[in-house]
């Protein structure tokens, strides 16, 4: 795995014939390059949408993006050469995508400024990118750390009870001005260890256990532990009224256990217990109940004389923008109010680029997962193709259960778009799962090809 | 596993999709019910996003715009307000809009979908063009005549063009500058508080809005119906009426203003020249209720769809009456009631023949650069009458200006018709009558008069004896009509 930039691919030590792998790193410096243009050329576009001039930062920010992008290219040309050449430029599209958004709403709120500070998480994201693509040689490493992994996990969901709630919802620590969401990262751990768990106990779940009609149970003692760990995080999470992260983390485990065990029944059972525990905390729990009232009847508080409420604002940008949207900085999405850089940050995409851009978007996500699951296809061992699952899984949930909220899909749940929202742990943990799924592709594509030990139970089959 | 990884790529496959529906579902389907909900400010904001067209007055703006730098940027202004109120109307961020800022929103605010050239693709990039222009018919000098003769005194005027119908004046006073109320905020606020509680009732468009008994100038219409339905024999004929005149099946005696007017069994043309009330009463009846409302009508009486763009107020003349009240009626008295504007169409038809052209006062719209969108053509109303009948009106109505009430209109080097009128008002008479004339005016050197005008004067300043349609409202018909006839020798 040293840093060549020579054509031919790895061959096995064995006597499999060697089979070149193209590396595609030229594709991917080109599609970086594409992506930070595409990124200076909307920031300058808000400038003369809304001053008429190029704002004067554009070349700082173009230069700013341009160089975080090299770098992590160049992490991944000499460390990750037969990584997927997708996923990096999608990351910095989205980033970049999403710095032109938090500036443009800048724009409406100048004692406000957020792009500066989402900047310096970007830096930071990356460089953390750059450091896992550099220092996570082998991604069976986590492996290693399962346990660890999902002590760490437990303790960072549970910090912040002791903190106070920020819009109704407990999922900050604040220490003095500065403030993270430990639930973002929470998630990897937790994906890791759903990952190697699974993995290791996959035939035991699948295999043993009684079998009632044509739902085969596991035996408990397999399957208590990990059951154990789903109930206390969302348990947690339900505490903290942070209910899109606990739906999270609840389709993350279905997801994990099925392609690990094959049984559509987890399946069933998962959804059916999931309907029961919305329906018991939307009943119990204010906070829930007012956000599943304001889905039924988003115009509710219209009807009762208080303006629109921040979904009903939401979907009127939504609605403004149309098909082709109003432009970058024609919008009006400042009116959704407080949340309109973090949760709410697609409805001003929606506006502004309209149903094209909004697709474009999503396309964007939707390739980005692709990327991961076929990563998972191609890997052998069974940890990192859950663990890959694992991790594109949790973008596309994450994606959906925001744009579906703030869309009117489904009930709003706080939640950030991975890449595009106003927030720095979302944005740092987003490209820790970029980082290994890098790595995770590399490895799939020509890291790995033979090294990998074959698994028994994968050969048996 | 790799079955159960291609069923969970397909379970996020239709996570996508139903994000692509539902995002479709909200911005295409949805989009036009979402739009217009009330408590959506978009709509708001961008309208007041760009300026507001120019109502052009002879080629100038009488309007503007400003930037207040505000959510609600572009704020409507007003060139000489009080004067052009009663055809701009306002446009105002609070109170919305009347007049033709009204019945022109659509092409003032830039959302009319013929501003585009290509409106498909605007309403699909949901593009707002810039405000197009109103280009109105109104005459700048003669509506400045008209505001001026009027002075501080409560009255109207109305002025067309009886060829075309083009509105050349309307004014009406006390007036009030729209721009007071354009904006938001307590200026706005107060101003039209002040506006609507004033006595005066600065806003009323008396010109269009406002009915009052014609009085009798009312007169002109009786004659119409008299000549039309062979009443008399011609108009130098004299007539069987007694003076005073008793009101048939009652025993009150109908009286002339002038005692020195010899209206016993005078000529058409001579009571009007004199303004006999009992010849004209006894003529209406004469003539018989359903004739003399289907003339009334053939004027524009009775309809509530003259629109100029605005909605003209409905004038009145009741379809249901006995003798007597229709005696009353056929000199502008009891129910009767007109606006200025209607009265001026009474005189525009005399004055073009007996053809009745459909009064406007927007002439095109443009857009922001000038080139038409619409234009008003100029329609018939009504042929109200024959040519002839509107001929023998014309020489008895040059008549009452050259010998008769009207010599206050009269203006060298035109030809000049018209008729007073000083109707009753209020409970028993006991209300300061309105003074009224209506008139018509023809430049020597010209082919057809070129000007109809209506003046009506509900001043409570002058004292009572001396309000008569000759005295306080003939000036200002001259001034107006001096006015149109300069201007269109230059």
């Amino acid at each position: 795995m040293t840093g060549s930039t020579g054509s031919t691919g790895r061959t096995a030590p064995s006597s499999v014939p060697a089979v070149r792998v193209p590396k595609r790193r030229g594709t991917e410096l080109a599609l970086i390059v594409l992506a930070v243009l595409l990124s200076v050329y909307g920031y300058c576009d808000v400038g003369l949408a809304k001053n008429g001039s190029v704002p004067p930062g554009a070349a700082g920010y173009g230069a700013g993006l341009g160089v975080l992008a090299l770098l992590a290219h160049l992490a991944v040309r000499f460390r990750a050469p037969y990584a997927d050449p997708l996923l990096l430029p999608i990351a910095v599209l989205l980033n970049g995508l999403g710095l032109v958004l938090i500036y443009r709403l800048d724009l409406e709120t100048p004692n406000d400024e957020a792009a500066p500070t989402q900047l310096i998480w970007s830096t930071l994201g990356v460089g953390l990118f750059i450091a896992f693509v550099v220092f996570l040689r082998d991604h069976r490493v986590l492996q290693r750390y399962a346990y660890l992994s999902v002590v760490t996990a437990l303790i960072l969901m549970i910090l912040p009870i002791f903190f106070p709630a920020v819009n109704g919802a407990r999922i900050w620590i604040r220490i003095g001005g500065f403030s993270i969401q430990p639930g973002e990262f929470a998630k990897i751990l937790l994906a890791i260890f759903f990952a190697s768990y699974l993995a290791a106990n996959r035939n035991a779940l699948r295999y043993t256990g009684k079998k009632i009609w044509k739902l085969q149970l596991p035996t408990m003692r397999v399957f208590a532990p990990i059951l154990a760990i789903w109930l206390i995080s969302v348990g947690v999470l339900v505490l903290e009224t942070d209910l899109g992260t606990s739906l999270l983390f609840f389709g993350l485990f279905i997801v994990m256990l099925y392609v690990a065990t094959g049984r559509g029944s987890w399946i069933l059972i998962g959804l059916v217990l999931a309907a029961a525990g919305a329906v018991l905390v939307a009943s119990f729990e204010p906070h829930v109940h007012s956000r599943v009232e304001d889905w039924l009847h988003p115009f509710a508080s219209i009807d009762a004389g208080e303006g629109a409420s921040q979904l009903a604002q939401s979907l009127f940008a939504f609605a403004a923008g149309g098909m082709l949207g109003a432009g970058l900085g024609l919008g009006h999405s400042i009116l959704i109010g407080f949340a309109a850089k973090s949760d709410f940050i697609l409805a001003t995409a929606g506006e502004e680029l309209g149903l094209v851009g909004l697709t474009a978007i999503f396309l964007l996500y939707a390739l980005l997962v692709e990327r991961g699951y076929r990563a998972g296809l191609a890997l052998r061992d069974p940890f990192g193709r859950l663990l890959s699952i694992g991790l594109a899984s949790i973008v596309a949930l994450q994606v959906f259960v925001i744009a579906g909220g703030v869309m009117g899909l489904i009930p709003l749940t706080g939640m950030a778009m991975p890449f595009l929202a106003q927030g720095g742990s979302s944005l740092v943990t987003n490209w820790i799962i970029v980082a290994i799924l890098i790595r995770v592709s590399d490895q799939a594509r020509g890291g790995l090809l033979s090294a990998a030990p074959m698994n028994p139970a994968e050969g048996a089959k | 596993m790799t079955k159960y990884i291609r069923r969970a790529s397909v379970f996020c496959l239709v996570l996508l999709v139903a994000l692509l529906l539902n995002a479709a579902r909200v911005q295409v389907f949805q989009a036009e019910s979402l739009d217009d909900n009330a408590a959506n400010r978009r709509s708001t904001i961008q309208r007041y996003d760009q300026p507001r067209g120019d109502i052009l007055v002879q080629g100038k703006p009488v309007t503007g715009s400003k930037d207040t730098g505000e959510s609600l940027r572009y704020e409507r202004t007003y060139k000489n307000g009080p004067l052009y109120s009663p055809v701009t109307g306002y446009a105002s961020q609070t109170y919305g809009t009347t007049f033709v800022e009204s019945a022109e929103d659509d092409i003032l605010s830039g959302t009319d979908p013929m501003l585009s050239p290509i409106p498909f693709w605007d309403e699909i990039s949901r593009t707002q063009e810039p405000g197009g222009n109103v280009v109105t018919t109104i005459d700048a000098s003669a509506q400045q005549a008209a505001y001026s003769g009027l002075g501080g005194k409560k009255g109207a005027v109305a002025a067309i063009d009886p060829s075309s119908g083009k509105i050349l004046a309307l004014v009406s006073t006390p007036s009030y500058d729209p721009g007071d109320i354009a904006g938001t905020g307590s200026s706005t606020t107060n101003a039209w508080s002040r506006l609507n509680a004033s006595s005066d009732q600065p806003m009323l468009n008396r010109a269009i809005r406002q009915t009052y008994p014609p009085g009798s100038t009312f007169k002109v219409v009786t004659a119409a119906a008299v000549l039309e339905n062979n009443v008399v024999n011609g108009i130098s004929t004299p007539t069987d009426t007694p003076s005073p005149y008793t009101l048939p099946g009652t025993t009150t005696q109908l009286t002339n203003e002038s005692a020195s007017a010899a209206c016993e069994d005078a000529t058409l043309e001579y009571a009007l020249q004199v303004s006999c009330n009992t010849v004209f009463a006894n003529l209406g009846v004469q003539v018989g209720l359903s004739d003399m409302v289907k003339m009334s009508e053939n004027f524009g009486f009775n309809d509530t769809g003259i629109r100029v763009p605005m909605t003209a107020a409905k004038s009145n003349f009741d379809t249901d009456m006995n003798k007597s009240q229709l005696a009353l009626s056929s000199i502008g008295q009891y129910d009767t009631a007109a606006t200025p504007l209607q009265m001026a169409m009474v005189a525009a038809a005399v004055a073009n023949g007996g053809t009745l052209m459909s009064p406007h006062l927007v002439d095109r719209t443009t857009t922001n650069d000038g080139t038409t969108v619409s234009s008003t053509g100029d329609k018939t109303y009504k042929q109200a009458m024959s040519p002839y009948t509107a001929t023998q009106l014309q020489q008895m109505m040059v008549n009452v200006v050259e010998k008769g009430t009207g010599t206050n209109a009269r203006i060298s080097g035109a030809t000049v018709g018209g008729k007073t009128g000083t109707a009753q008002n209020g409970v028993n008479n006991e209300g300061i009558p309105y003074a009224w004339f209506i008139s018509y005016a023809q430049a020597d050197d010209a082919s057809q008069p070129q000007v109809a005008v209506a003046v009506v004067v509900e001043d409570a300043s002058a004292d009572r004896d001396d309000i008569s349609g000759g005295g306080s409202a003939a000036p200002i018909a001259r001034a107006v009509m001096e006015a149109v006839l300069n201007s269109s020798d230059s």
